[in-house]
Parts: structure tokens; sequence; C-alpha cells
């Protein structure tokens, strides 16, 4: 029998649709879990989540238990989290610091290298049996890129920087604004549910068309702030500054906007207050110096919302948000979100920080609950899909050259790698 | 009223007076129940004892933030609470911790009952941490901080009423 395509892409026939199957049904969730995430690069942790040997974080990446850490001699190392006698978790705290992995159930105990070093009553195991044949398994594919690491359960996968394609240069606008290069997970971690499919968020992550109706309130808030947000006098645009949208290769894809809601680094707005003007002048200052007038200015002028295919988002703007998400059900998934900030920033500018990333991000944000309630609405609405079948994505497909970030380019992007993963032969 | 003749039963009629307004999305006349300095604070899951200056929380308003909220959820175009949850909001174990000048040190716990549209109950479970100062017009909410016992929100979803 043949399928009912996934989308149909027909830009000389200004078509393209997606079939809105692809968002509800529980049979299309168990090929996303062979197709696309154990095909891609995952993203697994940042590099200052495990800063010194034996620290390690818990999680759970493409359904697999797994120990972000560092080993003995501080290398970056991700374990599966599964004792390699009965499979018992050998770590169930979220996070912390060890010199052993220890599997309580039969006492097998693993060192920060993996290795197997504590087998009780060994000596009733047969001849041959070796502990070096036993250590920790790891993913088959393990890098990183600027501090991000990324794990793969496909052996066969190009290397993560020809996989990051054009990302690389947004995740590079991030790394820059550090002086030392260096970022830094900032304590404290939002994990939350959405009921609705895991795809939905990847839209909605960089979907600029929304935001004078879903944000209408956040928008007035910033109003309200003093923030100038109406829109420049220029044709078909919707929102307070341009932005563009546009894929990067390999499903990313991303809005890169002219900044209007201010930066940590460096633009400062009027909502931080007087008296952070200077500091953030001289935060600015030090990113000319150090990148010269045009790299600084891209650096700190410009919001950009990276998608890096599949499930990994990074909001780049008032404050750089690091967010991934996992399907639970095709009408569930688990969300988890963190601020990344610059390792030298003072105490003042990482409150500053934090403090512009809750106007607009997180559970009890201004602007993330009506995300989250939106997705919820879709996903109740995606219960008619049989009936109404597609869903219409072609704003922007009549243009040549660029297309802005309230049309659908970097959406079409993401779903046409998406579908060719999907149909692809295993 | 002097700081010292303040008895658990009168904060406790506080804190019940301040759950019936939010549970009748009264926010205004809340509003009137917080200093002119108020915070209002929610920590994340996994950081409970944190700092809102160091750690990333779930919502750390200062007054003026606080203001703002109330604003967004008074608009109908606050979609995420349009239509309004109905929450329910149990207090107990209410202890005066400490007395320091004007200011008194209050815990409770608290299980918030939420329901919303044709969604499951959710349910707040955890420890409210105000700090009550004793004014003219009796006693102000200066810091109230939410204390959730959740490891993650989970199903909980967005803390997008006044919790």
């Amino acid at each position: 029998m043949t399928e009912t395509p996934f989308i149909i892409d027909q830009p000389e026939d200004m078509v393209f649709r997606l079939n809105r199957r692809t968002l509800a049904d529980p049979e299309i969730l168990i090929r996303e879990q062979t197709k696309i995430f154990d095909k891609s690069w995952i993203y697994c942790g940042h590099e200052s989540e495990v800063s010194k040997p034996g620290d390690f974080c818990t999680r759970t990446v493409c359904g697999r238990p797994v120990i972000f850490s560092r080993d003995s001699e501080g290398n970056v190392r991700v374990y599966l989290n599964a004792c390699r006698h009965r499979a018992a978790m050998v770590c169930r705290e979220a996070f912390g610091n060890t010199r052993r992995y220890n599997c309580f159930y039969h006492g097998w105990s693993y060192n920060r290298d993996g290795e197997l070093v504590g087998v009780p009553g060994e000596e009733s195991y047969p001849p041959g049996f070796d502990k070096a044949n036993f250590s920790l398994a790891e993913p088959p594919r393990v890098d990183s890129y600027r501090g991000f690491w990324f794990i793969s359960f496909n052996p066969a996968i190009m290397d993560l920087k020809e996989y990051l394609s054009g990302a690389t240069e947004y995740i590079d606008l991030v790394a820059d604004q550090s002086p030392s290069g260096e970022m830094q997970i900032i304590k404290g971690t939002q994990e939350y549910d959405i009921r609705a499919n895991w795809k939905l968020l990847v839209e909605n992550s960089f979907d600029d068309y929304h935001l004078l109706t879903t944000h209408k309130t956040w928008l007035d808030y910033m109003k309200d702030s003093g923030v100038q947000v109406e829109p420049p006098k220029e044709q078909g645009i919707l929102l307070p500054s341009k932005g563009i949208g546009k894929g990067l290769g390999n499903g990313h894809a991303v809005i890169d906007n002219v900044n209007f809601r201010g930066r940590p680094v460096a633009k400062w707005i009027s909502i931080y207050g007087e008296d952070a003007k200077e500091e953030i002048n001289e935060i600015r200052a030090e990113l000319v110096e150090r990148l010269g007038e045009k790299r600084a200015a891209r650096v700190a002028d410009t919001n950009r919302n990276l998608v890096v295919f599949p499930n990994l988002v990074i909001n780049d703007g008032s404050s750089v948000t690091i967010r991934t998400f996992w399907p639970v059900a095709a009408d569930h998934m688990k969300v988890t979100a963190w601020a990344l900030g610059t390792m030298e920033e003072s105490e003042r500018a990482r409150a500053r920080r934090l403090d512009s990333f809750l106007t607009f991000y997180g559970p009890g944000g201004f602007a993330t609950p009506d995300d989250v309630e939106a997705l919820e609405a879709v996903q109740e609405g995606l219960a008619t899909w049989r009936e109404t079948e597609w869903s219409e994505m072609t704003r922007g497909l009549n243009k040549e050259g660029e297309q802005l970030n309230t049309d659908e380019e970097h959406l079409r992007a993401f779903w046409r790698q998406w579908n060719s993963l999907m149909t692809a032969d295993l | 009223m002097s700081l010292n003749d303040i008895t658990r039963s009168a904060v406790e009629d506080f804190l019940y007076q301040e759950a019936a307004l939010l549970d009748e999305w009264r926010l205004d006349e809340w509003l009137s129940l917080l200093t002119d300095d108020a915070i209002y604070q929610i920590p994340s899951t996994d950081a409970p004892d944190s700092q809102a200056r160091d750690s990333l929380f779930l919502i750390a308003d200062d007054a003026t933030r606080i203001k703002a909220r109330v604003k967004r959820l008074n608009d109908t175009e606050a979609h995420a609470e349009f239509p309004r949850s109905r929450t329910r909001r149990m207090i107990s174990n209410v202890r005066i911790i400490e007395r320091d000048r004007d200011t008194l040190a209050v815990n409770a716990n608290f299980s918030v009952f939420r329901y919303r549209r044709n969604a499951p109950l959710r349910q707040f479970v955890g420890r409210y941490e105000y700090l009550l100062r004793v004014t003219a017009e009796g006693l102000r909410i200066a810091e109230r901080r939410v204390i959730l016992d959740p490891t993650e929100l989970g199903m909980l979803g967005a803390v997008s009423f006044i919790l």
C-alpha cells in the first residue's frame, strides 16, 4: 500500500503542504526513533557542566540514560548508564562529583574512566572472565563543537562539524561573546512538559509569524518598559525589527533578526535600567577590541534563534537559552532549558542576564506559557488530521533570495530534512 | 500592632485571605497585600536553595514585574490563562520562624490543585517562605518564595498563574 506523502514539496507550483499525520500518529513516532534520533547527532551537554575530573550529570538522550562526565585525565566522556552485569543504572544522582560509579544491586563498581574495577566474589566467575571486557559502554560517536557535546548512535554518521554545516556560524556567534571563548551553563534547570508533538516546538522556536498575536501581552510589557515595538515602515514587516529566516543545511535553520529587545552582550535598552548602561557599554567595548567593529556588531546587534536538527534550540538574544526536548508520546514532550552565560561576566551582569531570560522564557515567563498553550491547542486540533489532512506552509515560497523571519523557508528546511530521513531506506 | 503580639492564627488568617484572593482571581486586591518593594520567586526545581542573582529561576519578580504580571494575567490575551485556571489552595503547617524588627519570617506548606479546560488535575506541592512586614495597615508581604517539591515540573506544565 502506498502511503500518503508526509510533505508535498512543489515550489515551482507554489505548493508546500505538511501532512498533519506527522504530528499526531503514534506510528510516526516509532519510526522517528530509529530514522531520526538514532541517525542524527544529538546534543548531550555543555562542557561547563562537568568542569573537573569526576564531575558528572545524568540525563536521558535518545531514550537512553547516559552519564555526561569528566574522566580522571579531564576528558569529557559519555557512558551509557547501565551496569554491564544486569543493566541497573550505576548512577542515580542528577549531578555531582565521584571517584566511582557503583552499581548497588550486586556491587559492581566502575572508575571515572568507565573501567570495571570491583566485582564482589570475582573468583566464582569461570576462567576467561576478564573485567577489562566489561567497561561501561559508550555511544558509538561522541564529539564536540565549541563546548557543545553531541553523541550519535549512528556509527556511520558524518563528522560533527560537517553535520552542523551552516549552524557552526551561529554557534561561533554564541561562543565569541566570551572574552576567553568559554561559556558556562548557569545553575538551575527549567524542566517541564508540553502535551504536544516535539516537532511543534521545533517550529515554534523560530516561527516569528506567531509573535504579534501569541505574545501580545509580552509586547505590551516591552512597550510599557519603554522599548520601541512599532514595526519599521517597510513593506511586509510585521515585527518591531527586520529579520530573515533561512536553512543552514542538513535540516538546521535559523532566524536572524535585527535586535530590538536588548542583549546582555552587548546592547543596552531601557529595560536594563540607566545604571546598567556603563557596564553594557564596557562589554561592548571589549567585543569591539577583540573582534573588530564589524564582527562585534554582528554579535551584539542581531538576535538569532537556531535549530540544530533535530532537537537542539539555541535562542541567542535577550539571553542565551539552550533548549532540548524529547518525545514521550506523539502528543507529549519533555523540555529541558538552561541559561548560558559568559564565563567572565560580573555578578551584576550575570544577574541582569538571568532577569532578562525570565521576562520572556520559561514556565513562569511572560511568553513561554503562551507558546505552551498554542502548541497544546494545535495538538488538540490535530485530532482532526484524518478530515483535514494538510497544513499550508508556503509563506515566502514565491520570493527569490532573502526570506523574512515571518516567512516559512526555515520551517520548510527542517521538514525537508525530516522527510528525507523518514523516507530513506534503513 | 506590635510584632510580638502577632500570633500564628493571625498569620494564618492573613495567608488564608491571600489564598482566597488568588483562587478568586482578585489579583488587583492581591497586589494591595504586597509591600512596594515586594518580591515573588520560584526557584528551579533542581536548585531550590539558590539565589536568583546567580541561578536560573522559574520566576524572579521584583515589585515592578509583579505588577506587570498581574496586568498580563488580567488581559484575555494572556492565552495560557484564558480561559483561566481554577485553583484551590490548601495551606497548612504554618510556622513563625523568626521575628526581627518589623518583619516576620513565616513558612507554610501548600497544596495547590489546578484545573484548566479539559486538562487533568495538576497538583502543585511545596513550601511557602514568606517575609511579612508589620505595617500600620496590618501585615504585608515583602517576600514570597515558593519552593516546589517535585524534582521537575513535568506534567505540571507552565506556572502561568500566581502560585
